[in-house]
């Protein structure tokens, strides 16, 4: 072997042991990598206990009620639900049926207390005129 | 096949590349000028308002132009270090090393201009998800790599020191890649997929293809005219640099 080709086989074994290293590492770590847990993560015992963490869904239709500078609502997965309480600022995106993460703890009587609620929107861009036209479609499949 | 690898091999020396980079970057400027006009115009006055984000969502046509960069710029900057590591050709190490600003800016651009569309559209500039820290790593990993450069005075010892740094790092760009597909992010999914149609409107989809090759275009040009100052600067005992300077 020329010391050319030696010095490219060693590039490319120590980028495949580093890829291997990465692979291992983030497997291990893949359930602290995740920015937050789903409702039905939550009711199967999967979130921290006693801690803070964060719920990510969407706000279910219709959930949102205000009462003073309280908010509550409910935030779904579609499988299961968690009722949320915050008060505070809401992010302009905040709507029903779109997605949101919260952060929080979860009391004893099963209310989620936020002290942040987040908006997530997704990755589709289009004019007003369009999503219009979606919405309707929308309308039109479910009757 | 032998004849077109001595061509090559001939702007591998810095003496034949230095004068070709000189005539190749007043193009790269002119198309980056053309290219930005046409993809802001486009960005501001033709593209559609969003439905979900109103105009907010118009940061996009630099936002994710930036991020493109900052991952392809880490790659070919890898490509040029490992090339240069395992052939030992000159040229690639100092295209490596002329590349690392440009990338850090494009990283930097990336985080920034996600921190002012985060504030108004999640309600946060900042969150600790997978996409926006390895985004920030990404960062670190060229202001590192410049930093060891710059530490050590031998300017071979620096090449091969900032390569092998440059190529551990490779492993962080598929993690941004797919950092929103394998985990639980806040950040939005790709909109622009190898495997699917891109689901944004066509005008808004145009603006954002023509200010990523602005964006190239402005790299490419930074990048050779300052790989050129790097030639000057390691070549400068040379007969050739000194006619080249008078």
């Amino acid at each position: 072997m020329k010391p050319r080709q030696k010095r490219i086989a060693l590039i490319a074994g120590g980028l495949a042991s580093i890829a291997l290293a990465a692979v291992l590492t983030l497997n291990a770590l893949d359930s602290n990598i995740a920015l937050y847990v789903t409702p039905t993560e939550v009711l199967a015992g999967k979130a921290p206990q006693g801690k803070a963490f964060r719920i990510g869904g969407l706000v279910k239709e219709g959930s949102i009620k205000r009462q003073d500078l309280t908010v509550r609502f409910i935030m779904t997965d579609t499988a299961k639900d968690i009722p949320v309480a915050y008060t505070g600022i809401l992010p302009d995106l905040f709507r029903e049926g779109k997605g949101a993460v919260v952060q929080g703890k979860l009391g004893s009587d099963g209310v989620f207390a936020a002290t942040e609620v987040l908006a997530k929107h997704d990755e589709n861009y289009m004019p007003p005129e369009a999503q219009h036209a979606v919405d309707q479609a929308k309308k039109g499949d479910a009757k | 096949m032998r004849q077109s690898l001595i061509h090559w091999f001939k702007y591998g020396s810095p003496q034949s590349f230095y004068p070709l980079a000189g005539r190749m970057i007043p193009w790269f400027w002119a198309a980056a000028a053309l290219f930005g006009i046409a993809g802001l115009w486009i960005s501001f006055f033709v593209a559609p308002t969003d439905a979900q984000q109103g105009e907010g969502y118009r940061i996009i046509f630099v936002h994710v132009p930036a991020s493109w960069m900052s991952m392809f710029i880490y790659l070919v900057m890898a490509f040029w270090a490992g090339l240069g590591l395992a052939l030992n050709t000159r040229v690639s190490a100092m295209m490596a090393q002329a590349l690392a600003p440009t990338g850090a800016l494009m990283a930097a651009l990336s985080l920034l201009t996600g921190a002012f569309w985060g504030k108004p559209m999640w309600g946060t500039w900042w969150v600790w998800d997978a996409r926006l820290t390895s985004e920030l790593i990404l960062f670190f990993l060229y202001l590192g790599f410049m930093a060891l450069q710059a530490a050590i005075d031998d300017p071979r010892r620096a090449d091969k020191a900032g390569a092998i740094l440059a190529l551990v790092g490779v492993v962080n760009i598929p993690i941004i890649y797919f950092s929103v597909k394998w985990w639980n992010t806040l950040h939005q999914g790709s909109t622009i997929n190898l495997t699917k149609a891109p689901s944004m409107a066509q005008t808004m989809l145009w603006g954002m293809l023509l200010m990523a090759l602005a964006f190239w275009m402005y790299s490419i040009a930074v990048a050779l005219m300052r790989v050129r100052a790097i030639i000057l600067e390691r070549e400068r005992h040379t007969e050739w640099v000194k006619h080249a300077v008078e």
